[in-house]
């Protein structure tokens, strides 16, 4: 399996939210609906406190129970890679993959009523380019690239700094890393 | 202390706050799904015990509500597809990772059986429509050959019936991402209490006084279990990880405490529980009919709490200051 990943600074991430702007844009998201998010998470006890800005989204998981949960087959891998995908010819509305996400991460088109996701912008990626709420970032704090490429920036972003990914105890295997 | 807001908009519908995918369709198809499962289970049970005597409802005319059963629950589940149009999607493949897809293929299985059934038994149970059976010639060869093979026909019903009881819990458990679902109990507590509405439902819809005490007898024995395997799905969660205690404590606040302790323990189990003993001990006869009433009744309170509950409990927990209301006063 070839695994894209995404890496985001959260020390970088200012939570403008551009990336929810762009994602909108560029993927023409129906008002009201929303694949991406950022969340401002606060932790510690005052006067100790400390607070990180996580633009979330699909996991793109490398064990993706969303997949496996599809009775059609409509939710995917694309092309034996962890992207996941949802095809709307095969979707029937089940909404199994949505009870399966642990990140909540799908949502139901409206009004056509398939089950719609981040596609890590996969007619972007098929170019050469990266996702469309990666290359907007006014901080550059966003990265996105190939795990299995050791010179990649996201291989050595994660190679030379602290990180995490979100619920790991879930055993999807997540490919969204926060540097922190 | 861990405080995690949302500070874009994250309020898609259905899945914020908590999800909402999932209404009285799936409860009522997993309702009928264990119901089927009991009607076939008890109509074939009966018949290869040879109790034509003692339960001649079970045995001869039971049968023909199990297709009735599935057929509205089938379409239960069809009325919560989004993209029904789509529907035939679940049968141009078939993914061995999927607990739906499973299902999806079971219940095609279980048709022709449900239908062999009733027609093995259509000449003995329903003389009246017997005739009109014999009008169509492939019909009455294929009557002919199912009443030949009448207990072969029970023989197979018996293992797919536990099947689909078993399915209706394992849909539901097989999501870890629930933790209120993801216990496999789940599986056996939807299918005792499948066999449990199906012997309701001959108590009450049979007229021979044996009959009706010998399932009231059995529906005891169920009700029993069923209780015991309740008991187990809490201690399960009480002895769970974090999430899980978090799903327990919905079942002691609110609504689901109402629901669950008042509407499904309460009316559900151990009131029709007193009065089938009571009826059995024959210090009551005026209450038959409420008990297997109540116990149906029971089996849908419980399918509904189990999946409006399942889908308020999550791995992901944002407080959001983002207001669909206000943003739509703005407008």
């Amino acid at each position: 399996m070839t695994r894209y990943a995404m890496v985001i600074d959260t020390r970088l991430c200012i939570g403008c939210g551009d990336c929810v702007v762009a994602c909108r844009t560029e993927n023409k998201v129906p008002i009201g609906l929303n694949r991406d998010w950022v969340v401002e998470a606060t932790s510690g006890e005052y006067p100790n406190l400390k607070t990180e800005f996580r633009s979330e989204r699909c996991n793109h998981c490398s064990h993706a129970t969303c997949v496996y949960q599809c009775p059609t087959g409509a939710s995917h891998y694309w092309r034996d890679s962890n992207i996941v995908l949802v095809d709307p010819a095969k979707c029937t509305g089940c909404k199994a993959c949505i009870a399966a996400c642990p990140y909540d991460a799908r949502l139901v088109m409206h009004p056509e009523g398939y089950v719609d996701k981040c596609t890590f912008c996969v007619h972007r990626v098929e170019k050469g380019l990266d996702p469309a709420c990666v290359s907007t970032c006014p901080t550059r704090c966003m990265h996105f690239g190939l795990l299995d490429d050791p010179n990649s920036k996201v291989s050595e972003l994660l190679r030379t700094r602290q990180h995490k990914v979100l619920h790991p105890e879930t055993g999807n295997e997540p490919n969204v890393y926060y540097l922190t | 202390m861990l405080d995690e807001l949302l500070i874009t908009a994250r309020a898609n519908p259905r899945i914020d706050p908590a999800l909402d995918i999932w209404g009285w369709q799936i409860s009522v198809y997993l309702f009928l799904g264990g119901l089927t499962a009991g009607i076939m289970f008890f109509s074939a049970l009966m018949l290869l015990l040879r109790k034509d005597r003692e339960a001649p409802f079970a045995v001869n005319r039971l049968a023909l509500l199990g297709p009735v059963a599935l057929s509205l629950g089938m379409t239960a589940l069809f009325l919560d597809l989004e993209v029904k149009s789509h529907v035939y999607r679940f049968y141009m493949a078939f993914r061995p990772t999927s607990p739906m897809s499973y299902g999806a293929w079971i219940l095609l299985l279980i048709y022709p059986v449900a239908a062999l059934q009733v027609l093995s038994n259509v000449r003995v149970g329903f003389p009246a429509v017997a005739s009109w059976v014999d009008v169509l010639t492939p019909i009455r060869r294929l009557t002919d050959l199912a009443e030949r093979h009448r207990r072969s026909i029970a023989a197979a019903a018996i293992p797919l019936a536990v099947a689909l009881g078993i399915y209706t819990g394992i849909l539901l458990s097989a999501f870890a991402a629930r933790p209120f679902w993801n216990i496999g109990l789940l599986g056996p507590l939807f299918l005792v209490s499948g066999l449990s509405t199906g012997a309701a439902i001959i108590a009450l819809l049979s007229r021979e006084r044996t009959e009706m005490r010998l399932f009231t007898l059995i529906d005891i024995g169920l009700i029993v279990v069923e209780i015991a395997l309740v008991g187990l799905l809490l201690i399960s969660l009480a002895t769970g990880a974090k999430l899980q205690l978090l799903a327990l404590r919905h079942l002691f606040t609110g609504g689901y405490m109402v629901a669950f302790w008042g509407v499904f323990v309460g009316i559900g189990l151990l009131v029709p529980l007193l009065l089938d003993y009571l009826e059995i001990r024959g210090r009551l006869h005026r209450f038959a009919l409420l008990a297997p009433a109540l116990v149906l009744f029971g089996g849908l309170a419980l399918r509904v709490i189990v999946v409006d509950l399942g889908q308020e409990t999550r791995w992901t927990h944002y407080d959001s200051e983002y207001n669909t209301l206000l943003l739509e006063r703005l407008r």
